[in-house]
């Protein structure tokens, strides 16, 4: 049922505006129900379909636990028990990330999990380990020690080798930490957005026998 | 705190790391031992998710 007031509401709409258009292509992509379904496929019954999502939790982690590192600061993480826990927090959950996500990389890959009009889905996630590799060479840069010397010294030429290090110079700590505690967080987490809404939309790529959908 | 300092031996790390890193050597291939470790962990883990059974609801659609 609906008020006097919602109709009068749904009355004054039209498509000219932006906000009403973007809402029905949502709608119609995407339905609630589709978006956060109650059941998934016989097939997704698997641990091989278990490590996406592990790999999106440990993400919140990452992201959680830099939060932290990031209201306390360096001088905090450094000295403090409980700053070097956290610090432990966020690199060891860094390693859960990129070994649960090389896992669900193997498992998708031979699925050829880019059939049935998938491959937006396929290309997102292989954007999302591109970034996330740079996340993680920003943050070993960031760690203000032995390692991350020898890290910016071995990769400096490397980079320097694309005619990237013009304007991403890895023996730059400020420049380092900015794009570690920032623009890529903002990047890899938006691309995993994407990825994920594209498999709510796709839907979970079906096994080889159960597929009739080719390419 | 306390008990965080006392359960230190047993949360310590079963292997040093505080030393320098281990490398293995053959031909053109260099790696460390670190590495080759978690490269064999996740092909192990990639075998055993593929042949394990999964025992959740299972639910179809």
């Amino acid at each position: 049922m609906t008020t006097a007031a919602e109709e009068d509401a749904s009355r004054l709409e039209t498509d000219d505006e932006w906000t009403v258009r973007l809402r029905h292509v949502a709608l119609e992509k995407l339905p609630p129900e589709q978006l956060l379904p109650a059941t998934q496929p016989a097939y997704v019954a698997s641990w091989i379909y278990v490590f996406g999502v592990l790999t999106v939790s440990a993400l919140v982690v990452i992201i959680a636990s830099g939060a932290v590192l990031t209201i306390f600061g360096p001088s905090w993480w450094h000295t403090s028990t409980a700053g070097h826990f956290v610090n432990s927090i966020h690199i060891w959950s860094v390693e859960v990330f990129f070994f649960t996500m090389v896992v669900h990389l193997w498992g998708k890959f031979f699925m050829a999990a880019w059939r049935g009009r998938r491959r937006a889905t396929w290309i997102t996630g292989v954007v999302a380990v591109l970034a996330a590799v740079g996340a993680a060479l920003t943050g070993y840069l960031s760690q203000q020690n032995f390692d991350s010397q020898w890290i910016s010294t071995q990769a400096k030429d490397g980079i320097n080798a694309t005619g990237a290090g013009a304007f991403f110079n890895v023996l730059d700590f400020g420049q380092m930490l900015m794009w570690h505690i920032m623009l890529l967080p903002l990047i890899v987490s938006f691309i995993v957005a994407i990825h994920v809404l594209l498999v709510r939309i796709r839907g979970v790529v079906p096994p080889f026998a159960e597929s009739s959908e080719g390419s | 705190m306390a008990t965080l300092v006392l359960l230190h031996p047993l949360t310590a790390a079963l292997v040093n790391l505080d030393t320098r890193a281990r490398v293995l050597h053959w031909w053109f291939i260099q790696i460390t031992v670190a590495n080759l470790v978690v490269i064999i962990l996740m092909v192990l883990v990639f075998v055993a998710a593929l042949l394990i059974p999964f025992r959740g609801p299972g639910s179809k659609r």
